[in-house]
Formats: structure tokens, sequence, C-alpha cells
């Protein structure tokens, strides 16, 4: 379970490109990311921090990013997640998440929450409002809230699993290694 | 009894190697395509196991996102995409996998050697760690975009873990009308459909206005069923599909060739199968369309005028199409007709095929590029750069003052250094309109080859019915 404030960015459709710009896609490991994590909304032109955005405002604090719906849309790049992640964000909440994006956070830890417009909408307004709001995402009974309201949401059975014991999906395939190859060599 | 499938669910069903109860279906993955900007932590965490590329055979790498246009025969200048571009050769060179490296003449885009080279055939299962790679379902296969853990997974075991998307069927009907093309197709299901509208999906295009186009016509629109949100799309192959495919380099040849198309044949919709989703548009409402927002949704009739906020369904979009529009610096309700542009880039995984560098040499044979915009023409493949020289096609872009590059990925993501500038506009043949996708702070309007075309010798935006 994680108990923790939580940073707004009120903007739907947010693409990869803004997550993590493809400039910023050079490195080949997984580590570094944050920083430049949606690096053309948080710094201008000559790298100075934009104050007015969410990561920059020192009220905001937290493991939790709410975003507006259709989050993660665009590149497959798990750039985005590996961004996510390395800047601390452990949950991403919204209301609509492109299908890769979701894939690709469930396979970083970090968990993709959905819930519906009305509940985004007055946890977006409850933040803006007050920053020290304590937002509460329990994984294994299912369900987030704050200021006494409660949303239960979905999770694939297998992929809790995964996350809650630290599996990951090759584990899973590599123990399937008789049938593909099997299936390989029929199909030569 | 047998149950009526849909074309989808015949190539998944029969690459599923386990299906178990509370897991994601095991799916076997046919031909597996890799770049360097999403492989090398894959290739890492082979590493790290201790184990190898399963089938190196079904594993092929080339570079493309992240190569300059101009002098490949040089290394490569900025540090880090030349590292990047060196890991891939030397993971490449140690696990044992084919790579079309710089120079090499099957280098190119991605999604677009594979078709070229016979390597994406209908009936297979086939992924790569990039969104765009719903390309080759034009072939009649299940192709679609997966994150880098999930390279690795393909590459550790040949088989993806993955739950079976939903399926819709997107019917275009009628003749399409002067001026139109594949581009506009695409853009103008987007535009009805949102950016969101076939998250969850896998989408099968239909209809005859879909059957009467070209292979590579098919591409493009297959090309963009990421950019609503779809898992991935295709098209039921044909006789356009078998004859694109025969004697390629890769795909099977003489008599096998033959025994292949008798299975091909096969892969279609039984009748009477369901879809989750049913859409019909007829072609005769598309016309020549041009995005003005800053996702691939936004998009209108290039005579249209854009949206005010208040004609908008929902209140909530109102906060996002302000900053879209604030972003690209237009007024609500304007029209886009005769706005002028700064640059023109043809290329991409969408528009860099042989047919659309021939479109738009036709189109501006002879004529001049309009003073003050720059236009890059940016080949797919090294393939399609020789076709193109081989046609003359090279001498009429000079003659336009157009720039002839060496191919790549290039300004469609600015990755390597062709980059719009800051507030500049580029009407581009590509596939994303996002926030600073072409460059800190450049302002996209996505269009098709024959509208990129008459906007580089008109310099502003044209309707290509009246160019
Ligand atoms: S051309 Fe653009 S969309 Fe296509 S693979 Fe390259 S970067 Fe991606």
């Amino acid at each position: 379970m994680l108990i923790s404030p939580a940073v707004p960015i009120a903007v739907e459709n947010i693409d990869t490109d803004q997550i993590i710009p493809a400039r910023f896609l050079k490195a080949t490991t997984r580590e570094g990311f944050g920083d430049n994590l949606f690096r053309d909304w948080r710094y201008d032109g000559n790298n100075n921090p934009i104050a007015d955005f969410p990561l920059n405002n020192p009220a905001y604090s937290g493991k939790i990013l709410v975003a507006g719906k259709n989050f993660g849309c665009g590149s497959s790049r798990e750039h985005a997640a590996w961004a996510i992640y390395d800047y601390g964000f452990r949950v991403v909440v919204s209301s609509f998440f492109a299908d890769i994006f979701k894939n690709n956070a469930l396979n970083n830890a970090v968990l993709p929450v959905v819930v519906s417009d009305q509940f985004l909408n007055e946890l977006l307004e409850t933040i803006q409002r007050d920053p020290k709001t304590e937002v509460t995402v329990d994984l294994e009974n299912q369900f987030i809230s704050f200021n006494g309201k409660k949303e239960s949401f979905q999770i694939n059975a297998y992929k809790k699993t995964c996350l809650m014991n630290g599996y990951d999906d090759i584990d899973y395939l590599l123990s399937l290694n008789t049938e593909i190859k099997a299936y390989d060599t029929a199909h030569a | 009894m047998s149950q009526q499938k849909t074309i989808f669910e015949k190539i998944w069903d029969n690459h599923v190697v386990k299906r178990a109860d509370g897991y994601p279906d095991a799916v076997f993955i046919d031909r597996h395509f890799i770049h360097e900007v999403t492989s090398p932590q894959a290739f890492d965490g082979l590493r790290k196991r201790g184990i190898g590329v399963f089938n190196t055979k079904r594993t092929t790498a080339t570079a493309d996102h992240n190569v300059p246009t101009k002098d490949q025969h040089l290394p490569i200048k900025e540090a880090l995409s030349r590292h990047q571009v060196e890991t891939l050769r030397k993971n490449c060179a140690e696990f044992g996998v084919e790579l079309y490296d710089l120079g090499h003449p099957f280098q190119g885009i991605v999604h677009i050697i594979g078709p070229e080279l016979g390597l994406t055939l209908p009936g297979m299962t086939i992924v790569c760690g990039d969104s765009h790679t719903s390309t080759h379902g034009a072939f009649g296969n299940v192709a679609f975009g997966i994150g880098t853990s999930e390279v690795e997974q393909v590459l550790a075991t040949q088989c993806i873990l993955q739950y079976k998307p939903k399926t819709m069927k997107i019917e275009i009907n009628g003749k399409l009308g002067k001026g139109v093309v594949s581009k506009d197709i695409i853009l103008y299901i987007i535009s009805k459909i949102s950016a969101s509208g076939a998250t969850g999906y896998f989408v099968e295009y239909a209809g005859d206005a879909i059957r009467s186009l070209s292979m590579e016509a098919r591409m493009t629109i297959c090309n963009m069923s990421i950019e609503m949100g779809a898992r991935g799309g295709l098209i039921a192959p044909d006789e356009t599909t078998f004859n694109y495919i025969k004697g390629r380099k890769f795909a099977p040849q003489g008599e096998a060739f033959d025994k292949a198309v008798e299975e091909w044949k096969k892969l279609k919709t039984d009748e009477g199968a369901k879809y989750d989703t049913v859409l019909t548009f007829d072609a005769a409402d598309i016309a020549p369309m041009i995005t003005y927002g800053t996702n691939p949704g936004m998009g209108m009739k290039v005579t249209d005028r854009i949206p005010t906020a208040n004609e908008l369904k929902e209140l909530n979009e109102q906060v996002s199409f302000k900053k879209s529009l604030d972003y690209m610096g237009l007024e609500q309700g304007s029209q886009l007709l005769g706005k002028a542009i700064d640059y023109v880039f043809i290329g991409s995984c969408t528009n860099a095929r042989i047919e659309d560098l021939r479109e738009v040499a036709a189109m501006v044979k002879g004529k001049k590029k309009a003073a003050g915009v720059e236009v890059w023409v940016v080949p797919g493949s090294k393939q399609v750069q020789e076709q193109a020289k081989k046609e003359g096609l090279d001498k009429i872009f000079e003659a336009a003052g157009f720039e002839l590059r060496e191919p790549g990925c290039s300004a469609c993501l600015g990755m390597n250094e062709d980059k719009i500038p800051a507030g500049k506009y580029c009407i581009s043949t590509s596939n994303r309109n996002f926030e600073g996708r072409q460059g800190p702070k450049s302002r996209t309007f996505l269009a098709s080859p024959l509208s990129a075309a008459a906007a580089a010798i008109t310099g502003k935006v044209t309707d290509v019915r009246e160019f």
C-alpha cells in the first residue's frame, strides 16, 4: 500500500514524446531518464525551469502522478516508463491509458491506476487546492482513496501477482522453452 | 462445429503456444525487427541472464532512428548517436543477429525494409520495439509495437505474453475523390474517432475503397493505426498483396511461393464472424486532410476551419485544446488554407516509399519551390533512394530545389540533426504532430505527400484539387 501526496498534470493526451523527448533517448542503459522527464514542459529553451509546471512547483511532491485522459499515447518507447520510475513515481492515475504505455509501466514497477472521469476530476481539483492531500493506493485490495472518497480499480490478476512479487514475464516464458521450441520447429 | 473467426483471430490463435488459466497468451513471434534506440537495454538483459537470442533467423536489425541523412559513409558526428549505433553493431555481432547497417544496400526505416525485402508476409506475427510496427499489417498479418522489456522477452523466447485485444472493423466504401490519397483516408478516420478511439482494439480495414489501394498505400493506412490508439491494423491479403510479394528477396520463391499463396488465400474473415465494434465510412466524404493541433486526431479537411473550444463535445477537452492551439500559434475558428509554411518534410515510415516519391516528383516536375521554404525529401530506405535515382527523380527534385537525402527516420522524430527550428511551421508526411516531435517548439501540419508537394511549390497550405 502506498500513501503519498500526488503531483497533478491536468492535461489530456500526454504523449510519450512529452514524457521523454526523442533527443533524450540516446542512452543505452535504463537509468538517468528522470532528469529529462517532461523536459520541454519543465524547462524553457535556455534550460531555466518553467515556474508554473507542477514538477517545478515546490508545493507538489510524492510518488503519485495524476494526469488527464489518454496518458502515454504515441511512441512505444519504454524510456517513458523508465523516466517516470527514475524520477520517483510509482503510480500514475488517469481515466485512460494507451495500451503500450500501460504494458511498459507494469513491466517497470509503475502501477497505472484507471479511475472514472469524475473521480479523476475531483482528485485533480483537490490536489490543486491542497497539495498536501494524501492519496492512498492499495494494490492488494485494488482501491484508491483520498479525503474519504474511494474508488476501486481493475488490474489483471497475473500482472498483480508479478508486481507484488517482483516476477517478470521472461521467467514464465523461459519455463515454456520446450513448447516454444516445438512450435518453432513445426513452423520453420 | 467450427466457430466463425476474423482474420485477426485466426492468425492470433494459430500462434498461441500456451494458453493457461490466469496467464496472458504466450504468442509465438515469426518475425522480430530491431533498431538502435529500443534494443540496447534488451540485449543487456540477455547478458545479465546469461542467455542468447532464441532464433537469430527470425530477427533482423537496422539502424534508422538516429542516423544522419547526409554523408552516411562518414562516422556519425554526434557522440551519443554514434555510441547507440555502435552498440547495435556490437550487440548484433555478439548475438549473431543480421544487421543492415549504414551503407548496406538493405538499410532503411525498419517498417520500410521489412516489406520491400519480403521479410513481411501474410499470416505472420511481427513485432518491433516501435509503435509503427502496425505498418506490416497491410500484408494481412498481426504486427504490433512493443516496449524494450518485451523486446528482451522476444529475443529470449521468441514469444510474447499478451492478452488478446478486442477487434474492430473499419470499412470504407465507395470511390475516392480527386486529390484524395490513402494518407487522407487515415487522417480522416482518426479525426472522426480521435487519437484514443481504437485503444484496446486490433483493427481490420475493409471495403472497396481499401481494396482499390496499392500495397504502399495500404501500408500508409496501417502505419497510422497506432495514432488512434489501436494495437495494430491489418488488411486481408489479396492478389495485390501476392503480386507485391512475388520475387522479393526473402519471400518464398517458385513452387514454394505458389504453395504459400494457396495458404494466404485462406486468410480472411469468415462470413458471420463477429467484431467487437464496426465503423463504416463513405469514401466520397473524404477530402484532402490536414492536422491543426498537437495530436493526430486534431485533423480536418484542408478547406475547413479550425473548430472553436465551444464546439468541442466535452468540456474537459477545452484546456488541452487551447494549450494545443497556443502551441501551434493558431486561432480558433480560423482557416489553414493559405497559411505560410517554412519547411516541408517528405519522409518517414508513413510516406517515404517509392510511390510517394514518384507522386511528389510528378507534381513538382518543371516547377520550383517557393522562396524561403526548405524542402527535405528523405527516402525510407537505401533501395528507395537507389530506385529514385534510377528513375531520375533526384534530378526532378534537384531542379525544384528539393534536397534528396539519405535514408532514415530524420525529421519524423528529430533524433538526429534534422530538426525543425522552434516556432517554424512544417508540413510533414510523417505520422505525429506532437509538441516538439520534429524539434523543440517545432510546429507540424500532417498531410499527404501530394499536399506537402503542393505546399512546397506555393509556400503555403494548399488544396491539391486547386493546384
Ligand atoms: S519514421 Fe518516424 S514513426 Fe517511423 S519508425 Fe522512424 S521515427 Fe518511428
